[in-house]
């Protein structure tokens, strides 16, 4: 009795054996690659700030040498010390609206008919050739349009065909991939069920489809044409290969203009100085233009979870 | 071949099929469907699952014809008119005969947008009549006391038992003339499958009304006449075989299959 | 209106009311087959539309290019002003830098992605890390040119060379990457992990034993669809890898890859024939890696 009394609280207070899951050197290493995969991905903030911070290091000379009022102005002289980028902004936009109003119809109208109308043999064919071209280089969409579409803009304007319009054609092909992908991923994500009800209230398949699939997948719609329209503004080759490259405010869709992008990518091999720095600039303006279109989508994105 | 207990003739039956066969694909998924469903009565298809039950159902809206490579075969009828007839728009049949899905499928639009919906394709446009339709609809689906003051509330906010009446009430706005109800109790919460009982019974003598359920007890409860499904085979064909008045049928069943399954020995 | 008193009366007047506001409905103008019938010949033009010029482009290159591919175009030399003979030093180029920007992109990008998958809690950071995931996916090209001819270019001093190009290329590649990687990590079943966990394994086990071979078809799928963009990659490699012709042993030296050639050809317009044939042979290239890519998901499905 007395003696089990005694050993008890011994018992209870003796230190026992850690109970350990994993060595501690496993542990360490654990951790260690724990921190080098955080590392990994943190690399994406760090190189993205650091393009934003270079290029903006290398632009540096806008504020100071050349001056806001010089640099948003519509004047693109480099020889002459003038470094408006309005007349290329306004190129760029020209460009951009133009293949919007063109492709987002065609690449809407694609993804709806592939997903609410094609029957599944249809689907077969036509899906897998959408995801193929999507992967085409834009030098080949630029050469193309170099050959085929500006001798034929070229054909009805009378002029050499380089210009605003030819764009709009080369442009618009390229981002209906793009968005037809992205409209297919916002269509599928619509529950059959509501479809399934729309059908039984008698309602036509057009009826099903503009009265309740289109309003539902609105927001992932929207995505992908700003998607779309991140990739318009962006492009550099295809443009680059049929816009004429004249920093002017066109006349007309036919004459020739140029974007900020096909100006980056003509003048970057021969310029230095404030010219080169003007360029860097206008990469600062073109980076922030995308991420705020990124920002929009992830905007979009978290108001339609809630 | 299917037997039946004082089945509903078909003077009084608001829909009949005969040597009624559906594929989908090369699966021969339903045989030699005979059945006279009473108007303005409840009929309950009850049977274990894949037994072909709410294929059939799906049939009678013609909804399965929305699945390629599907196909039919025999006479079905609305009101003695062939529905399958050359000519015959599926649209307007979906028009006269309503749906209810097993989950509640409410359109990501507001409660009033879910209930004027099929008013709305029906070319109604002034404001005080879909204002009717609407607090009439809801009324009837017992649900307006719940919303009538968040009207603009997106349907899909609302509990699963409130969805679902939602969806009632969507059908109600068009007046039809059968409901489909495809085991609609099955996903909500008992007090709200309480609810849609008692508006079923509400709704029976002005609307035939067709409900497929798992639960035997549910049809028991509330069905007038009840018809039994079965596959026998895995791979063969589904068929009716037994149908009749409810009572009957439960009480005193004919085939020794539908004994076995009503007193739980299979399924 | 509201009572429930009298149940079935009130029933029968909402039924008839909602029979009567029924009946004022119009018919439209146009009948609502006549809509649908229109309405669904107009998307199945725009799918038309869409594929009649996509395939036309393939095919037009196809039909002028494929009377200009010979072993001597492929493997020769280029001659003259850069125009005549062979292309096979800028197929090396290509070949070269996308290799290079693969082997320095696939780690970072795959353990990146493990780290959002299988480590991250949801939070602030990995929202930051996502954003700039999506941002550097939508940055253009031009701009990562610009970028990459700044940092390594200059500052880093690799001058126009492999190793710079393949940098600016692998920037370019890590969110693909990254993407694709989390979703089929992801994908694995969790029960899969748990059966490894109840083994006594620990987390980078359980990763690098289960998880990562489990998703390691559509890892690999990922990393091709982004090499078939990269190879297609014009304004990247334009001012990192410079225009000369070379063939590249070293990481450090220039070069021209197919598409700059192809870009300086079509614009000289002295041969088009070979500008054809380069057009043809890179499409052929990034197509056989997508086709690969389509295999690679389709298997591992």
């Amino acid at each position: 009795m007395n003696s089990t009394d005694t050993q008890r609280p011994e018992t209870a207070s003796r230190p026992k054996r850690e109970l350990a899951l994993v060595s501690r050197s496993t542990y360490l290493k654990e951790r260690a690659l724990q921190y080098l995969f955080f590392a990994c991905a943190f690399l994406a903030v760090v190189t993205v700030v650091l393009i934003f911070a270079f290029t903006m290091l290398q632009a540096a000379p806008v504020f100071t040498d050349i001056g806001l009022a010089n640099f948003f102005s519509l004047d693109w002289a480099p020889t002459e010390g003038r470094f408006g980028i309005l007349s290329l902004a306004a190129g760029s936009a020209l460009v951009t609206a133009g293949a919007l109003v063109l492709g987002v119809p065609l690449g809407v109208g694609t993804a709806v008919y592939l997903t609410e109308i094609a029957s599944a043999r249809v689907r077969a064919i036509i899906s897998p050739a959408v995801d193929l071209l999507a992967g085409i280089p834009s030098i080949i969409y630029g050469f193309f349009g170099m050959v085929i579409i500006r001798p034929f803009v070229a054909e009805i304007s009378g002029g050499l065909g380089f210009g605003a319009l030819t764009a709009w054609l080369v442009l618009a092909i390229m981002i209906v991939p793009t968005i037809t992908t992205l409209t297919i991923d916002a269509l599928r994500s619509i529950p059959m069920g509501i479809r399934e009800a729309g059908f039984a209230m008698g309602a036509t398949k057009w009826q099903v489809i503009y009265k309740v699939v289109l309003p539902a997948a609105r927001f992932g719609i929207v995505d992908a044409i700003v998607l779309g329209m991140g990739r318009a503004i962006g492009e550099t080759m295809a443009v680059l290969m049929v816009v004429g490259n004249a920093p002017v405010i066109p006349d007309s869709v036919a004459s020739p203009i140029s974007t900020l992008t096909s100006q980056i990518a003509l003048d970057m091999s021969y310029s230095s100085g404030l010219h080169r720095t003007a360029l860097f600039g206008m990469g600062v303006v073109l980076f922030i233009i995308s991420a705020s279109l990124v920002g929009i989508v992830r905007m979009l994105s978290k108001k339609r979870k809630g | 071949m299917s037997v039946y207990q004082n089945a509903p003739a078909p003077e009084v039956s608001a829909i009949t099929a005969a040597n009624f066969d559906f594929w989908y694909g090369d699966f021969h998924a339903l045989t030699d469907v005979n059945l006279n469903i009473a108007k303005n009565k409840i009929t309950a298809f009850i049977g274990p699952s894949g037994c072909g039950k709410s294929t059939f159902l799906r049939c009678m809206n013609r909804m399965n014809d929305l699945i390629e490579g599907t196909r039919c075969e025999g006479v079905m009828t609305l009101d003695g008119a062939d529905i399958y007839a050359e000519g015959v728009d599926p649209v307007d049949l979906r028009r006269r005969v309503g749906m209810i899905f097993q989950q509640p499928n409410p359109f990501p639009k507001s409660i009033y947008e879910n209930v004027a919906f099929g008013p709305r394709l029906q070319g109604v446009t002034s404001k005080s009549d879909l204002d009717d339709i609407v607090e009439e609809s809801l009324k009837r689906a017992n649900l307006w006391k719940e919303v009538s003051n968040q009207l603009s509330k997106d349907g899909l906010a609302l509990s699963g038992g409130q969805q679902q009446r939602l969806c009632i009430a969507r059908v109600l706005a068009v007046q039809p003339d059968v409901l489909l109800m495809d085991e609609p109790c099955s996903a909500i919460d008992p007090t709200s499958v309480q609810k849609v009982e008692d508006l079923m019974a509400e709704l029976a003598p002005e609307m035939t009304i067709i409900i497929v359920t798992h639960n035997m007890q549910q049809a028991a409860r509330i069905s007038d006449c009840t018809a039994f499904f079965l596959q026998e085979v895995a791979g063969e064909p589904a068929t009716l075989i037994e149908y009749g008045q409810t009572d009957a049928l439960f009480t005193s069943p004919i085939d020794k299959r539908t004994e076995d399954y009503i007193t739980g020995r299979f399924g | 209106m509201a009572g429930t008193g009298s149940a079935p009366e009130t029933q029968l007047t909402s039924r008839e009311r909602i029979k009567r506001a029924l009946a004022n409905g119009k018919t439209g103008r146009i009948s609502k087959d006549a809509a649908n019938a229109v309405m669904l010949g107009v998307f199945r033009c725009a799918a038309y539309i869409t594929t009649l010029v996509l395939v036309a482009i393939i095919a037009y290159v196809v039909i002028n290019g494929a009377p200009h591919i010979s072993p001597d175009f492929i493997f020769g030399w280029p001659q003259g002003v850069n125009a005549e003979g062979g292309i096979w030093p800028t197929i090396v180029s290509t070949l070269y830098v996308t290799a290079l920007a693969m082997l320095i992109c696939t780690p970072i990008a795959v353990l990146a992605a493990v780290y959002l998958a299988e480590y991250a809690k949801q939070g602030r950071l990995v929202e930051t890390i996502r954003y700039a995931a999506d941002t550097l996916a939508s940055v253009p090209s031009i701009v990562m040119g610009l970028f990459g001819y700044a940092l390594f270019v200059e500052a880093m001093g690799l001058g126009l060379s492999m190793v710079s190009a393949a940098c600016a290329l692998a920037l370019l590649m890590l969110p693909i990457v990254m993407r694709t990687t989390e979703e089929a990590i992801r994908a694995v079943p969790r029960y899969i992990r748990w059966g490894a966990y109840g083994l006594g394994a620990t987390k980078w086990q359980v990763v690098s034993k289960i998880v990562l071979p489990s998703a390691f078809g559509r890892i690999a799928t990922g990393i091709v669809l982004a090499i078939g963009r990269a190879i297609g990659e014009t304004a990247v490699v334009l001012y990192t890898m410079g225009q000369a012709i070379n063939l590249p042993i070293s990481p450090l030296d220039s070069g021209r890859p197919m598409t700059v050639h192809l870009y300086l050809l079509a614009n000289d317009g002295i041969n088009m024939n070979a500008a054809y044939g380069t057009a043809l042979l890179l499409m052929l290239i990034i197509l056989a890696f997508n086709l690969f890519a389509r295999y690679l998901s389709r298997k591992s499905r």
